[in-house]
C-alpha cells in the first residue's frame, strides 16, 4: 500500500528523484526549486541514491551537463525555475532536438522583470515551442504522479524527447499537503531500467552525436522530432493507464471536472484548478451548469480533444497565467480557440489573464469569470475577449 | 554518410546522428557545387598553381602534371580558375555552371 505523508511538492518531487535513482543530476538552485536539489544533494550525501551529483555554476552549465550525460546514456535530470529556465535556453532546444529523455521538473516563477520569485506560468510558457513535453500539475501529489510518469513517456521508443513537469511556485512547491507515496521497491520497478539508444560510452559501437546538420538533412530530422511530439499523446496515455494499475489515481491528457453537461467553463492549468474546482461546486449548489477542463499535457497539446470535450458548450473563458504580448491573448487562449476553430457549434470564447507574478487568484475572482460567462451566454454578447483578471484600473 | 540517396525522414538515424565510424570519406561534399572547373588541356603549362592553391585537394597530379579534378570533393569555389594564369592570357581552367559541364573534358567523375 501506499504511503500517507505530508510533503510539500519540492519535497513530494525530491522523493520521487529519490525513487527514480537517476544516474547523473546536475543543477543549480534557483527560488522556488532551490529545495528540490537542496533535499535531492542530502539524498546524495546520505548515500540513499546512487546518483552523481554535479554541482555546475550556472543554469546553462546545468542543461549542458544533463544534456552530456543523457548522451553518454545516462538516465540524466535536473530541475529549474524561470529565470534558470531562461539561462538554459540554448540547450533547452538542444536536449529536445539531440532526442534525450531528460525529466525536469520545473517550479513555476515570474520571469524577470521587474524581478519577482512568485508563481505564474510565463517561464515554462516561454519555453512551449522548444520541443520538450510539457505536464502541468494541480498540486503536490500530481507534481509527484506526474514526474514518475514523465520518466517511462520520456525514454519510450516512439518519443525518446526530455520533459518538464511542472508545478506552481511557493503555492504548491511550499505547501504541505497530504499525499501518498508509493515504495520505493515498487517505483524502481515500475520505472524500470533506461536502455539508452545510442550511448557515446558504448565504446564498442562508437556514434557521433550533435553533428552540424545543414539543409540536406536539417528538415528530415525536424520532422523526426515533430513525429516523436505527436507519438507522445498515445504513449502519455498508455503510461498513465499502467500508472493507475499501481498507484490507483488516474490521468488524461486533461481533467474534466462537472463538464459533460456545463453550459459555460473554464480552461485552466495549474494550482487555480483546485480554487476553480470549488466555485464549481459552489455554481452546482446553486443550480448553475458550471464546468471545468484542466490541461494537464500542454505539449503535445491535445487539439482536437479539447476541441471534443468542449464542442456544444455556450461559452468558455480560457485562464492564462502568463501573457503573450502580442497584443491579442495568452498563450493557452491561443491554443485553444485554434483548436476550436471549425468546429461546430463553437462556444464563444473569451481569454483571462490572471495570477501574475504571483498575484492571489480567490474564489471570488474565478466567479466573477462564470458571471461573466453566464452574461455572455444570456445577451449572447463578448463585451471583451480579454480581462486582466483583479487588475487595479 | 552512408545513407542511401533515396532516403526520406523516416529512414535516417535519429538528430542527425551518425553510427558508422570514420564515414567522412563517404560525405562527398561536391554536392553543395554550383559552379565547375573544366580543364582546357591546349592552355594548360602544367604549374600546377591550380594543385598548390585547391583547399579540398580535388585537383589530381600525376608525374608532376596536371591529371583531373576530384568532383565528389571539389565545391566550386573557383580559386583554381582564379589563380590559373593560363597561356597567353587563355585560362587552362574555367568555370561553368555544374549542370551545363556535365561530361565536359577533364571530368573525371
Amino acid at each position: 500500500m501506499s504511503i500517507r505523508v505530508a510533503k510539500t511538492g519540492n519535497e513530494a518531487v525530491a522523493e520521487g528523484m529519490r525513487q527514480i535513482n537517476p544516474d547523473v543530476v546536475a543543477a543549480y538552485p534557483i527560488t522556488p526549486q532551490t529545495e528540490i536539489v537542496q533535499i535531492f544533494s542530502s539524498f546524495v550525501a546520505n548515500g540513499k541514491v546512487d546518483t552523481e551529483f554535479v554541482t555546475v555554476e550556472s543554469e546553462h552549465s546545468a542543461m549542458s551537463a544533463t544534456v552530456g550525460a543523457s548522451s553518454a546514456g545516462a538516465r540524466a535530470m535536473t530541475a529549474t525555475s524561470a529565470n534558470g529556465l531562461a539561462l538554459m535556453w540554448e540547450i533547452v532546444y538542444i536536449a529536445a532536438s539531440m532526442r534525450l529523455p531528460i525529466v525536469m521538473p520545473v517550479v513555476n516563477r515570474a520571469l524577470s522583470g521587474p524581478i519577482n520569485i512568485h508563481c505564474d506560468h510565463s517561464d515554462t510558457m516561454g519555453a512551449r515551442d522548444a520541443g520538450w513535453v510539457q505536464i502541468f500539475s494541480e498540486n503536490a501529489q500530481e507534481a509527484y504522479d506526474n514526474l514518475l510518469q514523465a520518466v517511462r513517456i520520456a525514454e519510450d521508443k516512439n518519443v525518446l524527447l526530455p520533459v518538464m513537469v511542472t508545478m506552481d511556485g511557493f503555492i504548491i512547491s511550499h505547501a504541505m499537503e497530504v499525499m501518498h507515496l508509493l515504495e520505493d521497491e515498487k517505483v524502481r520497478k515500475w520505472v524500470g531500467e533506461y536502455v539508452p539508444e545510442n550511448p557515446l560510452l558504448d565504446v564498442d559501437n562508437p556514434v557521433t552525436v550533435g553533428p552540424l546538420d545543414l539543409y540536406d538533412w536539417n528538415m528530415e530530422h525536424k520532422r523526426q522530432q515533430a513525429e516523436a511530439m505527436i507519438q507522445a499523446k498515445p504513449v502519455i496515455l498508455e503510461v498513465a493507464k499502467d500508472y493507475a494499475k499501481l498507484s490507483g489515481r488516474e490521468y488524461g491528457l486533461f481533467e474534466e471536472y462537472m463538464l459533460d453537461d456545463a453550459e459555460i467553463a473554464i480552461v485552466v492549468l495549474g494550482s487555480t484548478a483546485g480554487t476553480a474546482k470549488e466555485v464549481v461546486k459552489a455554481l452546482r449548489a446553486d443550480g448553475v451548469k458550471a464546468g471545468l477542463l484542466k490541461v494537464r499535457v500542454f505539449r503535445p497539446f491535445p487539439a482536437r480533444e479539447i476541441a471534443a470535450a468542449l464542442g456544444g458548450k455556450k461559452a468558455i473563458a480560457v485562464m492564462d497565467r502568463s501573457d503573450s504580448f502580442n497584443a491579442v491573448s495568452g498563450p493557452v487562449f491561443a491554443e485553444v480557440r485554434s483548436a476550436m476553430y471549425g468546429v461546430e457549434n463553437a462556444p464563444k470564447i473569451v481569454d483571462y489573464i490572471y495570477g501574475i507574478g504571483g498575484r492571489d487568484v480567490t474564489m471570488d475572482h474565478i466567479k466573477s469569470v462564470y458571471d461573466d460567462l453566464a452574461k455572455i451566454v444570456k445577451t449572447g454578447q463578448v463585451e471583451r475577449a480579454l480581462t486582466y483578471l483583479g487588475i487595479r484600473e | 554518410m552512408s545513407v542511401p540517396k533515396d532516403a526520406g525522414w523516416k529512414d535516417v538515424p535519429k538528430a542527425g546522428r551518425i553510427l558508422e565510424p570514420g564515414c567522412a570519406a563517404k560525405y562527398e561534399t561536391g554536392g553543395w557545387r554550383t559552379y565547375r572547373p573544366v580543364h582546357v588541356p591546349e592552355n594548360c603549362i602544367n604549374c600546377l598553381l591550380c594543385w598548390v592553391y585547391c583547399p579540398d585537394m580535388s585537383i589530381q597530379v600525376e608525374n608532376g602534371r596536371f591529371k583531373g579534378i576530384d568532383y565528389r570533393y571539389c565545391k566550386g569555389c573557383g580559386v583554381c580558375a582564379q589563380v590559373c594564369p593560363g597561356k597567353r592570357g587563355n585560362k587552362a581552367l574555367m568555370m561553368l555552371l555544374d549542370e551545363e559541364a556535365q561530361g565536359a573534358e577533364g571530368d573525371t567523375k
